[in-house]
């Protein structure tokens, strides 16, 4: 099966065929076009839709229509981005201006003479190929929320739609921005989207709560992406990509010569600063993405419907922080050339969360806490690869992630709607013979298929991109890194279809109804999802599919093309040659085909021994790791996540917590009472003294004035007598 | 009638304007005290009112006094003045009287001691 000739034919695709050895190359300026303000219905059309579910929910209307409207809106603005790529030239950005909204300029108005951020976009081939699945699948999506969300007609329907349209507004506007203070923009209306769309069943108390962590923990990583942005202008003089790129096209290849140190632009230097700006770009990435340490937000935000974790909190939103570090790549790039760490950590950091998280997931009963946890593990794949050097692979893991995590996602929600919220996966056994259930059957098992890195889908290719650039690519330990990555894929792997196999698989149907059930159990049958889910879940099982293609034979390797036909071509991975350090005899590119197939088949016969084979093993095991005081913590540990929660809560919540009392304190007795109420005090003990005279009684007072003019006149005829004596 | 003709005999010479004025300056503080003791100790209100036109009078009368120790009219045009203001002022005091016996159906001063500090 696994024959060698076909893998030179992958590896020599992989690879590119002939490319300049050289990666460096110049971001050509902006073309500026008249005539495109058209491209504007992609923002304007999510916009309008917003503000129609707004209008239907204060009608009150109880059908369809915020629905559909949304669908139909969405569908327009993927038809334009669709148009839009039709008439693009590869490699030739072009920037749309729409209407003018920051611009003040003085001096001589150039670079550190003005503050640009217009409202206009930034078409390249990187922005246009995240807006194609950004709004198609937002469009998919929401056609499913149309079915999903049905039992909430009339209530919270037209609110659900609008905050969707709300989310593609500002994920267009993130993405295709022409300046960092849009995508700041944008990046604070997805967190806002994602805010109203978590805490959506808002009697829920854990919803509310997970709502304002997610809220939260992302305002520790966005102070870092607006101080990156800061000091962005700080040091280049402009926010506009266009101005950016060409300032850095300049320092790059002196970066390369090692003649960058002590060179001017314009009238500033560039500054140790502008090395620190990778720093918090990453921040602000780790934030939005859920990296390590800032991940706790994601699982958390399982607590909202399940379309929207699949499109916000798998396919689209969390991938900001891969776009953002994408588009910023030459920033990257220059502090490595520098002789920074800032990729290296990145990559690191990214191995370490994909490792802690996939521990994470194996232990989890929640279906949609796996997935959640192995969101973040693939996310964090992602960040290993804009770490090592291959952004080519983490975009193209990003791309086909988007398709089957949303896919898993939905499968898991058609189950969740159908089974009256039941998700854990003990208490669910062969759905597949089900009535109804057989097309959820599949296309999750499609899903799980692609997640695990089965050899010859999708997600096999994307990761082995970014696994073998670790054993090419010089760095800070990166074959560690890339070690690390292997045995998470193995772990990915027993995850997925350990929920597969517990769920589909299994001689019975046996199934304990969720706690939106009432009634009896025994009477309980699940009702199978309706056409819209199915024929959602039909497109996105052959999108996964279709996703092979680009990956294969290289039959229309169109997502290389386009990444490397924008700022993230610095990222464009170095092949290995003879000589250089082989993985295991070869080019890693070839071999790791091998190895990472044969560890994701490893962990995915491990789970199909405990969790369909022989699943009284499974038990037994259990028991004899429980009866074992030397381990019995390890299984505990991952089913507690790490006690990362309670980490967080002991060394910030708390203090923060202790140290927000004694402020209050201070405030109350300080403050309020010795400083604002002593001062008020003097006065009115004053007063007290002399209150007794004001007895009310008028005869008192006129004794007072009678004695007082006495005592005068006395006093005069004193001194008189006295001056004349 | 007994003072008047005293005042008559006795406005030619010397000792008799001294005579003149002790007895008028006494008459004059005589009037004032009464007024003000009157005010001091009595709790009707129109009776308080009384006093204070007593005292009005027992000034007025030391002004005409030293209008006529001096020879001077500024003194009687002086109590000119006071008659009326003390006559706008009467229709005033006694409206305000009239009112605040309406309000508490007494006209002891007491009842409105309430209005006081603390």
């Amino acid at each position: 099966m696994l024959n060698s000739s076909l893998f030179a034919t992958l590896s020599s695709v992989s690879a590119g065929d002939g490319h300049a050895e050289t990666v460096v190359s110049a971001i050509p300026e902006a073309a500026r076009p008249e005539n495109m303000t058209w491209a504007g219905l992609i923002l304007l059309l999510p916009a309008i839709s917003a503000i129609l579910c707004g209008l239907y929910a204060c009608l009150g209307i109880k059908n369809r229509l915020p629905g559909w409207t949304t669908v139909l809106a969405l569908a327009s603005s993927f038809v334009v981005v669709c148009m839009l790529y039709a008439g693009h030239e590869p490699g030739q950005p072009v920037v749309i201006h729409l209407f003018d909204w920051i611009d003040f300029s003085w001096g001589s108005k150039g670079a550190f003479e003005n503050v640009t951020a217009n409202f206009a976009l930034y078409v390249d081939d990187l922005s246009l190929f995240w807006m194609l699945f950004v709004t198609g699948l937002g469009t998919c999506i929401a056609f499913y929320a149309t079915e999903y969300m049905d039992e909430d007609r009339g209530k919270g329907y037209s609110r659900f739609f609008g905050a969707m349209s709300i989310f593609l507004l500002a994920m267009s506007a993130l993405v295709l921005g022409d300046n960092l203070v849009m995508l700041y923009l944008g990046w604070e209306g997805v967190g806002l989207a994602s805010y109203l769309l978590i805490g959506y069943y808002y009697q829920k108390t854990t919803a509310i709560d997970a709502a304002k962590k997610a809220f939260i923990m992302n305002r520790i990583g966005d102070l870092g992406l607006a101080i990156a942005i800061w000091l962005v202008w700080f040091n280049f003089g402009t926010l506009e990509y266009d101005g950016l790129f060409q300032a850095l096209n300049l320092y790059l290849p002196m970066a390369e010569d090692g003649t960058l140190a002590g060179t001017q632009m314009g009238d500033a230097p560039l500054g140790w600063t502008a090395y620190l700006i990778p720093w918090f770009l990453m921040v602000g990435a780790f934030g939005k993405s859920a990296q390590f340490p800032l991940m706790t937000w994601l699982p958390d935000a399982m607590e909202g419907p399940t379309p929207v974790s699949a499109l916000i909190h798998a396919a689209t939103m969390v991938t900001a922080g891969v776009y953002l570090i994408s588009r910023t790549y030459p920033i990257f790039w220059l502090e490595m050339e520098q002789g920074g760490y800032a990729l290296a950590t990145v990559g690191w950091i990214g191995g370490f969360t994909a490792l802690l998280a996939a521990t994470i997931a194996v232990k989890q009963y929640d279906m949609k806490r796996v997935l959640a946890y192995s969101t973040i593990s693939q996310l964090g794949y992602m960040f290993m690869g804009l770490g090592v050097v291959q952004t080519f692979g983490a975009c193209f893991h990003v791309y086909t992630h988007a398709f089957f995590k949303a896919l898993l996602f939905l499968c898991s929600g058609a189950i969740m709607h159908g089974l009256a919220g039941q998700l854990d996966v003990r208490k669910i056994e062969g759905l597949r013979m089900a009535k109804g259930w057989k097309v959820v059957t599949w296309t999750m098992f499609i899903g799980a298929l692609w997640l695990s890195a089965f050899p010859f889908t999708a997600g096999f290719f994307s990761k082995d991109e970014i696994l073998a650039q670790a054993f090419v690519q010089e760095g800070p330990g990166f074959r560690a890194l890339g070690w690390i990555g292997i045995i998470t894929a193995g772990i990915t792997s027993y995850y997925t279809f350990r929920v597969w196999f517990r769920v589909f698989g299994g001689k019975t149907l046996r199934i304990e109804p969720g706690p939106e059930h009432h009634g009896d159990a025994s009477s309980f049958h699940p009702h199978p999802p309706g056409w819209r889910i199915k024929a959602v879940l039909i497109v996105l099982a052959l999108g996964c599919i279709a996703a092979i293609s680009s990956g294969y034979f290289g039959i229309g390797h169109w997502i290389k093309g386009m990444v490397s036909n924008s700022s993230a071509s610095w990222g464009m991975p170095l092949h290995w040659h003879e000589g250089d350090t082989p993985f295991f005899g070869g080019d890693p590119h070839v071999t790791m085909y091998y190895v990472s197939g044969v560890v994701g088949l490893l962990g995915l016969s491990i789970a199909f021994y405990f969790h369909l084979y022989n699943r009284k093993l499974a038990i037994t095991l259990e028991h004899a790791i429980q009866s074992r005081m030397s381990i019995r913590w390890i299984p505990r540990l991952l089913e507690k996540k790490w006690y990362m929660d309670e980490i967080y809560n002991a060394t910030v919540r708390i203090p923060t917590w202790l140290c927000a009392k004694l402020l209050y304190l201070f405030d109350r007795l300080v403050i309020d009472g010795i400083l604002v109420g002593g001062i008020a005090r003097i006065p009115m003990f004053i007063a007290r003294i002399f209150q007794p005279l004001q007895s009310g009684m008028l005869q008192g007072y006129a004794t007072t004035m009678a004695g007082g003019v006495s005592l005068i006149i006395a006093w005069i005829i004193w001194t008189m007598s006295k001056g004349g004596g | 009638m007994t003072l008047l003709a005293v005042l008559a005999e006795t406005s030619e010479t010397a000792s008799g304007d001294s005579r003149m004025l002790t007895i008028c300056m006494t008459f004059s503080a005589l009037i004032f005290v009464i007024g003000m003791f009157g005010f001091l100790t009595r709790r009707n209100m129109i009776v308080m009112f009384l006093c204070t036109e007593l005292m009005f009078q027992g000034v007025a009368l030391a002004m005409v006094t030293f209008s006529r120790l001096h020879l001077d009219v500024s003194g009687q045009v002086f109590v000119i003045f006071i008659l009326t203001v003390a006559a706008a002022e009467a229709a005033l005091a006694l409206g305000l009287v009239i009112l605040l016996n309406r309000r508490r159906q007494t006209l002891d001063v007491g009842a409105w001691s309430e209005i006081r500090e603390c």
